[in-house]
């Protein structure tokens, strides 16, 4: 059997099911079960539903060989991501872009360069490196790592980032946008780099389940019915 | 499978310890003081050396006071620490015991011992001398592949440059992130176009007319304070081709030590400013071959040491197992001057000490 993660409810949910149903495989919330489906049109297939936020670990570890889910979620929650997981489709819906924003009136602030630039100057004047409030840790460390931006730190903030800056608990933002209608709201607005990582839902396939000669018959069976190339 | 049904390399952990213990005596023997820090410490000092960065190499928990805490990631910090309470001048230290790593790779385990020793004071070239030595003598039956190199020369050459004070601070706080340092580098040479709206920022009369409210800590004084550096830097004119194909030759450098001194030297008739940095190169030489060390073939290379070393800011040196690229480092060391002024809240010492990994020595089938 073939172990398939999708979300467990909402537009994502249903955009997924959707997804494979133009594909003519037809997915269905089992009607007395909660947490479980059915998949007709493609054998040996089962359903998980999981949360989207806990598709990343269950396929680190193995126990679904495959799984739909942000590409943001696998990039924050596995180190190393992309030597346990492998994308198979970029499913081209939950667009939702990672971006660093900045108050309005900071002119002089447009790339990551002047962010670098001012995070300097900011340490120096007040004893502390500039703060950066967000939830994406891993996501932002390892992005402004390879963009050689010092003297920051992240702060934790797990919701109402944008009032973070305002409430003089963070210097500058990270965190998902789809119009940037809210940044505008809070006087904020982006770099102009571009977003940090622009996600949307993606099929992964795990690297560590168990990938016996029957989960790879199955997987190249739905890989034709899909149109992936392996 | 079999190793995690026995307990975690119970067997590898003990002969660890004792290679540790080993290596430790030989620290003791040449009139260090032991010391054990804590294995839980403090993340805050941790945080603010490092910056975000040490997470992702280092274990966070709770502290006991409802802090952050981390498994000790080196011995270097809070042996610092402790000296720089104490400031003894000259004081030579040893430790050994398990430092914790997170690891991108998994068969890297994220617990291993490391076995240092540290020397404050004295005179620099022969304590640079005397740490390498040692290390030198307690590896050389592995036939170590050994890298060196002074992070000194290249922060000399940064401040003898014909340019503002602004520029030199901007270049030396990125000695460390090779990518931002070509990136400046090219950008004050006029090689690479300043960012796009950058100009046209700079033509505004007011350039914070129409803008949002006055939000956060950071005040619009210190928005129109970097606008007036803009403003003056692009005043500047650009680093002349030929400092800036200067400071490329110090960094391309490779060559033996004898014939990089050389080199040095005929560099520092067109940059003066790395005269004294090449005549300490010179005396550890020196000091180096009076320890017995053969300076007549030891590689030197400009580089060594820039992305992975922040805060040794002279002499560094790495020990590598021959043919065995895949294991990390038999032994790293330096000189951290910098670092003793980063702890030491104003006050500063000389400071160099080294680290060997027994783990690692053990793989090279010659014993500890």
């Amino acid at each position: 059997m073939l172990k398939l993660g999708v979300p467990s409810k909402g537009r994502l949910m249903e955009k997924t099911f959707q997804w494979f149903g133009d594909r003519n495989i037809e997915m269905n919330k089992a009607e007395d079960r909660e947490y479980a489906g059915d998949v007709a049109g493609v054998d040996g297939v089962t359903l998980v539903l999981l949360s989207a936020g806990e598709i990343p670990r269950e396929l680190a570890a193995g126990r679904i060989h495959l799984g739909v889910t942000g590409s943001d979620l696998v990039r924050e929650k596995l180190a190393g991501w992309s030597g346990r997981v492998e994308e198979l489709a970029k499913m081209g819906f939950g667009h939702a872009d990672l971006v660093i924003a900045v108050p309005q009136f900071w002119v002089d602030v447009d790339t990551l360069d002047d962010l670098d630039a001012a995070a300097a100057a900011f340490r120096a004047r007040h004893g502390h490196r500039l703060r950066i409030a967000t939830k994406y840790h891993r996501l932002m460390r390892d992005y402004l790592r390879e963009n050689g931006v010092a003297d920051y730190q992240l702060v934790d903030s797990q919701g109402a980032t944008e009032g973070t800056v305002r409430n003089e608990t963070a210097e500058a933002i990270a965190d998902i946008t789809s119009t940037g209608d809210t940044l505008r709201a809070n006087h904020l607005k982006m770099l102009s780099d571009g977003p940090v990582h622009a996600s949307q839902a993606t099929l992964f396939r795990s690297l560590s389940a168990e990938w016996d000669a029957a989960a790879k018959a199955r997987l190249a069976d739905l890989s034709e019915r899909l149109g992936l190339t392996l | 499978m079999s190793d995690a049904a026995s307990g975690p390399g119970t067997d590898r952990k003990a002969a660890e310890r004792l290679c540790g213990e080993r290596l430790l005596s030989a620290f003791l023997a040449a009139g260090a003081e032991r010391v054990e820090p804590d294995i839980l410490l403090p993340a805050d000092t941790l945080l603010d050396l490092y910056g975000e960065d040490i997470r992702t190499r280092a274990f966070v928990t709770a502290g006991p006071d409802g802090g952050e805490a981390m498994l000790r990631p080196d011995f270097t910090v809070p042996v610092v620490q402790r000296h720089m309470a104490t400031r003894a001048d000259p004081a030579r230290y040893a430790y050994a015991g398990e430092i914790f790593r997170r690891q991108m790779d998994a068969d890297r385990p994220p617990e291993y011992v490391q076995t240092g020793f540290e020397i404050f004071g004295g005179d620099a070239a022969d304590a640079d001398a005397e740490v390498f030595a040692l290390i030198h003598e307690l590896l050389r039956a592995l036939r170590p592949r050994i890298a060196t190199g002074d992070t000194g020369i290249l922060t000399a050459a940064i401040a003898g440059l014909d340019t503002s004070d602004r520029r030199k601070a901007a270049l030396t706080r990125h000695i460390w992130r090779p990518k931002r340092f070509r990136a400046l580098l090219d950008r004050f040479a006029g090689k690479s176009p300043p960012p796009p709206g950058r100009a046209a920022l700079l033509k505004m009369a007011d350039p914070m007319a129409r803008t949002g409210p006055e939000i956060g800590l950071r005040s619009r004084a210190e928005v129109e304070a970097r606008i007036a550096a803009l403003r003056a830097d692009a005043e500047e004119p650009p680093l002349s081709r030929n400092l800036v194909a200067l400071i490329d030759a110090i960094l391309d450098l490779s060559a033996t030590s004898r014939d990089a001194l050389e080199r040095l030297r005929d560099l520092a008739v067109d940059l003066p400013a790395i005269a004294p940095s090449v005549d300490g190169v010179a005396r550890r030489l020196d000091a180096m071959a009076a320890r017995g060390i053969d300076v007549d073939t030891l590689p030197f290379e400009g580089s060594h040491g820039r992305s992975t070393m922040e805060y040794y800011d002279g002499f560094v040196f790495t020990f590598q197992l021959p043919q065995r690229p895949d294991l990390p480092p038999l032994a790293t060391g330096g000189r951290y001057d910098a670092l003793t002024r980063r702890l030491g809240g104003g006050a500063s010492m000389q400071a160099v000490g080294g680290v060997i990994r027994p783990a690692v020595m053990l793989e090279g089938g010659a014993g500890c």
